[in-house]
């Protein structure tokens, strides 16, 4: 399809390549961008200043625009836009671009490249960016022809945003920016071939209802998919939970999909998941999968995942069916679609949930409810992180909260002890794995609701990653609140040490920390600091109600490991609970030790 | 818990693609990146109207290693068809290869005598070289550079595997 020929005869006027990318933008909806300039991208910052229509938000480092964009889209649903220069600041991006194509996350990332001519050439700031790039996107394009300019931005948003979410690079050469063409509308375009397929095939559908229906030991087990399926497909889920009964668990990615109060919510599942929702999980005889991979951390050793349970798995990503584990019945199709079908066809069917058919599979998980595997031996001597993090959830109570994390044990105690009722709350690098990533999402999380209260749960190590983000916040004035649980350690390096490398904490003490009080000071920020566990309560508030951003230091147990854990290798029946658990686990120490 | 067959498939598969800059690159990167195996690859254009390529990939897996490999394939903005030939019914394959081939005297009698049996075609001469081209399925092409060897074989090229369904299914 042509799109030139309906152009109007403003649309027709010549402009110059960076006037039409902005104005692709504009058409695709976008209000902000995180960039930070350079030679190669000058021409499209000159157009940025002579327009009102787009924000830009100056971070400090490359890899920070990315997270922010992503915690932009996280939080809005929408696509998050990037803007960089060539060579380093393109680079730079590529952790960034990584973390968001494990996680799903749609972002649009402008890079700069030197003009046309120079390419190959190992010219000033000149790296290969789409080839860097290629492993680490779900799509990239190198423009080199202005005439299909206008066409491939909007092109990128649609594969950024649709069927399986990811982020898609745009390199565009100097000479393209500078360079005069035509713009064309958005609408006339639609790819030659790409078609994700969002509406499930009513067989599959068929199918997976009549396994349910037939249940004596469900369990619904919903990912990151559900979020990015949008609100509907989390009201969905919960329509499902209501209409069954069935006992629900989420991955790290899934947190918030449904209500954490519901009854029937089993907590996180995984390597740091909850002792029912593991258990439950292998000893299913149905499992639904909802928007979720099996990845790694949630299946422990593959042979004895699940031994017993038949199962379904919506996926809209062909490829994440079968992959790691083999399903019986494979659908598919966009969440809220298939939940939608699968929800008509049970009805239609005249399946009514039947308590007395599922009591005894909520008896066995009650019991194992009852252990309280989240439990730590609290103490008025020492702040814990657990209890750091169950007062911070209970007094932002009542507030418009969104909470991002950094990577480590703090993350896993976030999803333990932070409660989300509603999805598009929660973000953290899930896939990657990406320390440093809490401040610059929680940056991109406060820009799309100013208003809210937007907290980064970190660990004393993450933060320094992309502290410098702190200087973005004092220029925007973005209250975004920075909540360090301070253990002077890489907390999960060293319990991984502890556990199979027999308490060889090498390199893992966070030596040489700064004084974070002084360092909110430096960056025009609010510092506290709180080691008394008496003082903490005051201190959570004083955050909540200083207004601009605020570092607080939390002082917590330096010895505090997180559990229940699922040893990397084992099942998801051979759960630590506790540390008195950990001395008998050390047989498997060294297999373990090959393992990630 | 089903068994899942584990032993390894040889699987010829078809693809085509937009004739784009890098899109062989993503192909093949899908491949080292994710650790499949790569036993023959092919490329074309074959209708430069539509800008089409046309990617014959010879792999090997387990049955569960050749669906992902698929499956990672279709996922590709740029790909247009995946199709499993092996899995798909009868097909053929064929490969082309140059073989040059040295030496004088009764040896070089031996060479053409071995390349009329195998329908070899003499494209270059000289008075102390043949270069052959013999075409045909992978198993002929290993047969006659096994025989022509020991006369004096000096250089190889072959193009890998084409391939295409019998009969008149399209792909």
């Amino acid at each position: 399809m042509t799109a030139g020929t309906t152009s109007t005869g403003s649309e027709a006027r010549a402009l110059n390549g960076a006037e039409i990318v902005l104005k692709a933008l504009v058409d695709q909806g976008v209000e902000v961008i995180f960039g930070y300039p350079g030679g190669a991208v000058l021409p499209l910052y000159d157009a940025l200043y002579l327009q009102n229509s787009i924000r830009h938000i100056l971070v400090r480092h490359e890899q920070a625009a990315v997270h922010a964009a992503e915690g932009y889209a996280r939080s809005t649903g929408k696509v998050g836009v990037v803007l960089v220069t060539s060579g380093p600041g393109a680079t730079n991006a590529v952790t960034g671009l990584t973390d968001a194509l494990l996680d799903s996350i749609p972002v649009v990332c402008l890079t700069g490249q030197v003009p046309t001519h120079l390419i190959g050439n190992d010219a000033f700031q000149e790296a290969d960016t789409t080839g860097i790039t290629r492993p680490c996107t779900k799509h990239n394009y190198l423009v080199k022809d202005i005439g299909k300019l206008a066409r491939t931005v909007h092109e990128a948003f649609f594969v950024a945003r649709s069927g399986r979410p990811g982020p898609v690079v745009i390199d565009l050469p100097k000479d393209i920016l500078v360079g005069s063409g035509t713009y064309s509308s958005p609408d006339a375009v639609e790819h030659k071939t790409y078609r994700p397929r969002t509406e499930p095939a009513p067989e599959g559908i068929e199918a997976a209802a009549a396994l349910l229906m037939s249940a004596r030991k469900p369990i619904l087990y919903g990912g990151g998919g559900i979020i990015n399926s949008g609100p509907e497909a989390s009201r969905l889920l919960g329509e499902l939970v209501e209409l069954t009964g069935f006992p629900c668990t989420l991955t790290l990615m899934g947190l918030g999909a449904l209500p954490a109060s519901d009854p029937r919510f089993l907590g996180m599942l995984g390597m740091h998941g909850t002792y029912e929702a593991n258990h439950a999980m292998h000893d299913s005889d149905v499992m639904l999968a909802i928007g979720a991979r099996f990845d790694d951390r949630v299946t422990g050793r593959l042979n004895a995942f699940a031994p017993h349970s038949k199962k379904i798995q919506i996926d809209i990503d062909p490829s994440s069916i079968n992959k790691n584990v083999r399903v019986d019945i494979g659908i598919v199709g966009d969440v809220a679609a298939s939940l939608k079908a699968l929800i008509a066809v049970m009805k239609a069917r005249g399946y009514k949930r039947d308590p007395k058919l599922l009591a005894p599979w909520w008896a066995e998980i009650d019991r194992r409810r009852a252990r309280n595997c989240l439990a730590y031996s609290d103490t008025t001597k020492i702040i814990k992180p657990q209890y750091a993090i169950e007062r911070l959830y209970a007094l932002t109570q009542g507030h418009d909260t969104y909470v991002t994390t950094e990577v480590g044990q703090h993350q896993m105690w976030a999803a333990q002890f932070f409660k989300f009722e509603g999805p598009n709350r929660w973000m953290t690098s899930g896939g990657l794995g990406t320390m440093g990533y809490g401040l610059p999402a929680a940056m991109g999380v406060q820009i799309a609701h100013p208003d809210a209260l937007v907290i980064d749960i970190a660990g004393e190590a993450s933060i320094l990653m992309n502290i410098q983000e702190m200087s973005t916040l004092a220029q925007y004035r973005l209250p975004v609140k920075v909540f360090i649980l301070n253990n002077q350690y890489m907390g999960m390096v060293r319990q991984w040490q502890e556990l199979v490398h027999g308490g060889r904490y090498s390199e893992s003490y966070s030596e040489a920390l700064p004084d974070f009080v002084k360092l909110a000071d430096a960056f025009g920020a609010t510092g506290l600091r709180v080691s008394a566990v008496s003082e903490l309560d005051d201190t959570i508030r004083r955050m909540i109600e200083t207004p601009g951003p605020v570092i607080v230091d939390v002082a917590v147990d330096p010895a505090e490991n997180c559990f229940p854990m699922i040893p990397s290798g084992a099942a998801h029946n051979e759960m630590l609970l506790g540390p008195e658990d950990q001395a008998t686990a050390t047989s498997g120490a060294e297999e373990g030790m090959v393992l990630v | 818990m089903a068994t899942i067959p584990t032993a390894i498939e040889r699987h010829t598969i078809a693809v085509v693609v937009d004739n784009e800059p890098g899109v062989l690159a993503r192909v093949i990167g899908l491949f080292s990146g994710r650790g499949y195996n790569i036993e023959s690859l092919t490329v074309a254009e074959v209708e430069r109207s539509t800008s089409l390529s046309r990617i014959t990939l010879v792999t090997s897996g387990t049955p569960m290693v050749i669906e992902q490999i698929k499956a990672q394939l279709s996922r590709l903005v740029p790909v247009h068809t995946v199709k499993d030939l092996t899995e798909e019914g009868p097909h053929v394959e064929r490969e082309l290869a140059l073989i040059k081939v040295a030496g004088t005297g009764e040896r070089r009698i031996e060479a053409l005598r071995l390349a009329e049996i195998f329908r070899a075609r003499v494209v270059d001469s000289t008075i102390s070289s043949f270069v052959f081209e013999v075409t045909g399925s992978s198993e002929k092409l290993d047969a006659f550079i096994e025989l022509v060897a020991p006369i004096g074989l000096v250089e190889l090229a072959r193009t890998g595997i084409a391939a295409m369904s019998r009969g008149t299914d399209l792909l």
